[in-house]
């Protein structure tokens, strides 16, 4: 088996007459992290949905761990437990302790045992630095907290790849350091994942891949270094001025 | 002499404190107080309904209600479920039953199962399943929109991190939106409790054993032997000893989830079907 993850081909999604996605490829290998730029509705946070089918595709193929989820005959629910997810207002089940939230799919999807499924959750809120707040609701939680704790919840189902749509935009700018820490020692660790983000210090110091998207299409892909550092299409090159040096640039139009 | 706007105001407020404490003496004077206590306290009239009124009114009223209240949550919950269902036919019938159950009298509902369903289907429910299948109808088709609200208000994150999960559409109803929904119609849910106490009272057409009775049977019963409102005061103070507290738990109920009201949009377009 090759080392492919997720494979993704002529990907188009439209919402009614809005196309959002006009046709794209991306192939993630296993370990690596990719991280996915661009301005709001360029179509990057669509493009992630899609990868765990959250969103329908309009059109395209996407492929994760072997399985394609574009059949309509695939277990989509079987493939999610493979594919981890990070959401941007974290969406711990508010009902449920941080421990039960750890646990209630390892229990009800995975048929772990009670004791087993204890058991990883302890050791992923450990992993995140979160074991001191196992009995706590989510709302008792800060922020950064609550994003440990939905890392440490998806992590518990032992994914192969794990999927961050902007998980720090929701974050008090103190806060955001704990999460990126995180997402670092995962990618140290040698995690797949798959990232959408407006952390430029993080995708340059710890993606492999960066991908620039706008309008529904990927307009530049490589190394971060090349696309973050030396950017040679001329709408990577102005997004990314306006991003690294807000202060210089009046509105545009 | 021209008054100010302010001095105005303040003439017409002790106007208003005056014409009250005229009233209020005038009505002291006038009454003949042993009248009036013979009329609404009579203490032997009053102490011959103890223990029984507790004992026995009190207790079915609130057993019937129970009754009532467990079997409408659970169609409720069925018919809320079946209004947000994918397939149209289940939300059309929710739909008519919550429309007709709604739109007709309480009392005709107990009528139609004591009296009507033993017409047609020679089977006669006693009256215990009687107050529990018609209270429980009717309370039903109100609790399902309310179920159907909390629901819908639970966020469609909670949904997606469920599924993305790997939990299925039905499983993550059952696991994660219904308990949210309960968590948030929880006051509501507990001011319908207060109407089914009240409305349990609609059992008093059918024939009861003394041993069956609830208060307003019971207060109307012990009216019918002695000339004073006593019996009907005792009863209406023993309706107030169970919704006072309830009413008092449902506000506590609502400030503590932030006394958001919930919305009632026709579709939200989750995927909570059942």
């Amino acid at each position: 088996m090759s080392d492919v993850v997720v494979e993704v081909t002529g990907l188009k999604k439209s919402f009614g007459t809005l196309d959002v996605l006009k046709g794209i490829d991306l192939q993630v290998n296993r370990g690596d992290v990719v991280c996915i730029i661009g301005p709001s509705g360029s179509g990057k946070s669509t493009l992630l949905r899609c990868v765990n089918l959250l969103e329908e595709p309009t059109g395209g193929k996407i492929v994760v761990d072997g399985a394609e989820l574009t059949d309509p005959d695939v277990d989509i629910d079987k493939a999610r437990t493979k594919i981890g997810m990070v959401f941007q207002s974290f969406n711990l089940f508010s009902h449920l302790n941080v421990l039960a939230n750890l646990t209630v799919a390892q229990r009800k999807v995975l048929k772990r045992g009670e004791q087993e499924a204890q058991e990883v959750a302890l050791r992923n809120l450990e992993r995140v630095g979160l074991s001191d707040k196992v009995n706590a609701m989510p709302a008792q939680l800060s922020g950064g907290q609550q994003q440990r704790a939905a890392i440490a919840r998806a992590l518990s189902m032992d994914p192969d790849v794990m999927l961050f749509d902007e998980p720090t935009s929701a974050l008090d700018p103190e806060l955001v350091g704990d999460v990126l820490g995180v997402m670092r020692q995962l990618a140290d660790e040698g995690m797949t994942m798959l990232v959408v983000t407006h952390e430029m210090q993080f995708a340059r110091e710890v993606a492999d891949r960066v991908l620039f998207m706008d309008g529904g299409y990927v307009v530049e892909e490589g190394p971060a270094e090349q696309v973050i550092g030396a950017p040679q299409h001329e709408r990577t090159q102005s997004f990314l001025a306006r991003v690294l040096d807000p202060t210089h640039h009046g509105p545009r139009d | 002499m021209a008054l100010s706007k302010r001095q105005r105001a303040r003439a017409i407020r002790i106007g208003q404190y005056a014409l009250l404490v005229v009233v209020v003496v005038a009505l002291a004077l006038s009454a003949d107080w042993e009248q009036v206590r013979k009329a609404f306290f009579n203490t032997e009239i009053a102490s011959a309904m103890f223990p029984n009124v507790i004992t026995v009114a009190l207790k079915n009223t609130i057993i019937y209600t129970a009754l009532g209240f467990a079997f409408g949550l659970a169609l409720g919950l069925v018919l809320a479920l079946m209004r947000l269902s994918s397939v149209a036919p289940y939300r059309w019938i929710a739909m008519v039953y919550i429309e007709v159950f709604r739109g007709v009298p309480a009392l005709l509902v107990f009528i139609a199962i004591y009296y009507g369903v033993p017409i047609a289907f020679q089977l006669q429910f006693d009256p215990l399943s009687t107050v529990m299948l018609a209270l429980g109808s009717v309370g039903a088709a109100y609790m399902a929109e309310t179920i159907r609200a909390g629901i819908q208000a639970v966020p469609k994150g909670q949904i997606e991190a469920a599924r993305s999960l790997g939990m299925s559409s039905a499983r993550a109803t059952v696991t994660i939106v219904i308990p949210q929904a309960f968590r948030i119609i929880l006051p509501p849910l507990t001011n319908e409790l207060i109407l089914l106490t009240k409305d349990s009272s609609l059992i008093y057409i059918l024939g009861l054993f003394r041993e069956q009775y609830e208060l307003t049977k019971f207060g109307r019963e012990t009216l019918s032997r002695s000339p004073s409102l006593t019996p009907i005061l005792i009863a209406g103070l023993c309706y107030l000893i169970i919704t006072l507290p309830l009413g008092h738990l449902s506000r506590y109920l609502e400030k503590r989830t932030g006394g958001k009201k919930i919305s009632t949009p026709e579709s939200t377009g989750l995927g909570v079907s059942a």
